[in-house]
């Protein structure tokens, strides 16, 4: 890779109560990507994707060692603004999660937070755009003030992730964002985070080794905390360099 | 013997089951009917809108009037004034039992909550009596400090168990998921209680809020104890009221069985129970459109 990588992650470990859940990690993540993680569940690749926001901190006894860097920046350091962090840093999660308020509402929630615009009009500007962005506004546009509730579960993804977008992250972390779906929506979310990645870099965890075949530039195997193998898409699915990995794939355990 | 007994006993506790559960309807529609029975003469006599609406309650007079327009004044000054301490010291300590404290404080707060809610109404009169009623007297420079603020000061402070336990419950029942949502979207702890947990929760505390007017409203001896038991209607929360709970209380022991005071008691008893009907059932109609 000639250029920076917009995520470094050095000699990264992770611990929950001080049980060790990721064990050295080092990944490059290239900007304006799409990097999947895949592995079996407990193998912390959900684990690796809520380091990079920090959501972890949520969790008592959660630590972690080793540097994670964005841009160049540890975000563990002491001096990091956690909610500055998430605010570039994006997050779509498994199950669709929209606020019990309206669909408008749940858009300008980010917005309203950040304190990112000065007038009504800018607000509702942002939040078209967003919903736009999110191939959303055609289906919603003259519900903006129904509740989000009333939504189908792909639409409320899509919603979802227009609430991510709409601050303006520079990454968006996604947590098997299709888990929970049919396969209509989730065509559809796929092809929404390819559109997505022409302005956002993109990290997903899937169980899903088709999805991360379909969507993802770059591809990493995790197992028992550890990442096993890193590398384009096209090489992990065709000629993985561990076997471990080809066991995996090609759906030996798992 | 055996299974045959064993299905029998099954059978006849199911059967039991039914007209236990409905016991408290019947005890409503009981009492209900009993309050309008016996309050039924004094609305008679003295006509329903002049009775509810009536600007003096006299019943000793002669000719005796009885207009119960001042007691209703009355209990709703007391109640909504109760409602004003009770809510937001309620909420409050349920945000911060359920979202702030350390676990260790948590279970200090709780019991001590509990154990608020357990002293005797009385005693909570008492308390009005002795060391509210004088603070503001003094403090407000009033003639008595027997009056509606200081009935209302200790219904709130009775109803704040009732209102936070509720609320507490409400809190806490708001998922995860949205939590994360908003913390994931950069908003810090108090951000999120504040724009996603409390308006999550709205619901639950809707219902703690109509439970502590429910208790503030039928509450008795505190208000007769506290609230200082002037007749007229009154103009202000500061004045000495008589709320129709007290009302009911106070004179039920000189009344003559069979007089039209007496009657008229009883009638007053059916007022607040419409009262409280008609409360919880806008309640629950606001609820369910809150819902939507």
């Amino acid at each position: 890779m000639s250029e920076e990588p917009k995520i470094t992650v050095r000699n990264f470990n992770a611990y929950y109560s001080g049980k060790m859940a990721l064990k050295d990690v080092n990944i490059d993540i290239p900007e304006n990507k799409i990097m999947a993680m895949i592995g079996p569940s407990g193998c912390g690749k959900s684990t690796f994707l809520r380091s990079l926001n920090r959501m972890n901190d949520l969790i008592e006894g959660f630590t972690v060692t080793g540097g994670m860097m964005i841009d160049g920046k540890n975000i563990y350091d002491k001096d990091v603004d956690v909610t500055k962090l998430r605010r570039n840093v994006g997050m779509v999660f498994q199950k669709p999660n929209p606020f019990p308020k309206t669909i408008f509402e749940n858009i300008a929630y980010g917005l309203k937070i950040n304190k990112l615009c000065k007038s009504r009009d800018e607000l509702s500007g942002k939040v078209e755009e967003s919903l736009k962005e999110a191939g959303l506004w055609e289906e919603v546009k003259d519900e903006l003030n129904k509740s989000a509730f009333a939504l189908s579960g792909g639409q409320q993804q899509r919603l979802c992730i227009a609430r991510a977008m709409v601050v303006r992250p520079e990454i968006i972390l996604m947590d098997e964002p299709t888990a929970s779906l049919d396969p209509i929506s989730t065509a559809k979310i796929e092809e929404l985070i390819q559109e997505l990645k022409k302005s956002y870099t993109i990290v997903i965890v899937t169980h899903n080794m088709q999805q991360a075949a379909r969507v993802a530039d770059r591809t990493a195997f995790f197992m028992l905390g550890e990442m096993v193998e890193y590398s384009d898409t096209s090489v992990m699915f065709t000629k993985p360099e561990k076997k471990i990995t080809e066991e995996y794939i090609t759906g030996r355990f798992g | 013997m055996g299974i045959k007994d064993k299905g029998m006993r099954k059978n006849f506790i199911e059967r039991m089951l039914g007209p236990i559960a409905s016991m408290s309807l019947v005890f409503l529609l009981g009492i209900a009917l009993t309050l309008i029975i016996t309050g039924m003469p004094a609305f008679r006599e003295v006509g329903v809108l002049k009775f509810i609406f009536g600007n003096e309650w006299r019943p000793t007079f002669d000719p005796p009037y009885f207009g119960i327009w001042p007691l209703i004044v009355a209990s709703f000054i007391v109640t909504f004034g109760a409602i004003l301490f009770a809510v937001p010291i309620g909420v409050a300590s349920a945000i911060y039992t359920a979202e702030i404290a350390s676990p260790g404080v948590r279970e200090t707060i709780k019991p001590v909550m509990e154990l608020l809610a357990s002293i005797p109404s009385v005693v909570f009169g008492f308390f009005g009596i002795v060391f509210i009623s004088p603070i503001l007297q003094k403090v407000l420079g009033l003639p008595t400090g027997l009056n509606g603020l200081n009935a209302a000061i200790i219904l709130g402070l009775m109803a704040v168990p009732t209102v936070a336990s509720i609320t507490e419950d409400a809190i806490s029942a708001v998922s995860k998921d949205l939590r994360n949502a908003s913390y994931a979207l950069g908003a810090n702890k108090w951000e999120t209680i504040v724009k996603t947990v409390v308006p999550a929760a709205k619901s639950g505390i809707f219902t703690a809020v109509i439970l502590g007017v429910s208790r503030a409203m039928g509450e008795t001896m505190t208000v007769l104890m506290a609230a200082g038991g002037a007749r007229g209607v009154p103009s202000s929360i500061f004045v000495p009221m008589r709320p129709m709970t007290a009302t009911i209380a106070g004179e039920m022991g000189e009344a003559v069985i069979g007089s039209t005071h007496y009657h008229a008691l009883f009638a007053i008893g059916f007022v607040l129970f419409a009262i409280n009907v008609i409360f919880n059932l806008a309640a629950e109609y606001v609820k369910k459109g809150g819902n939507k």
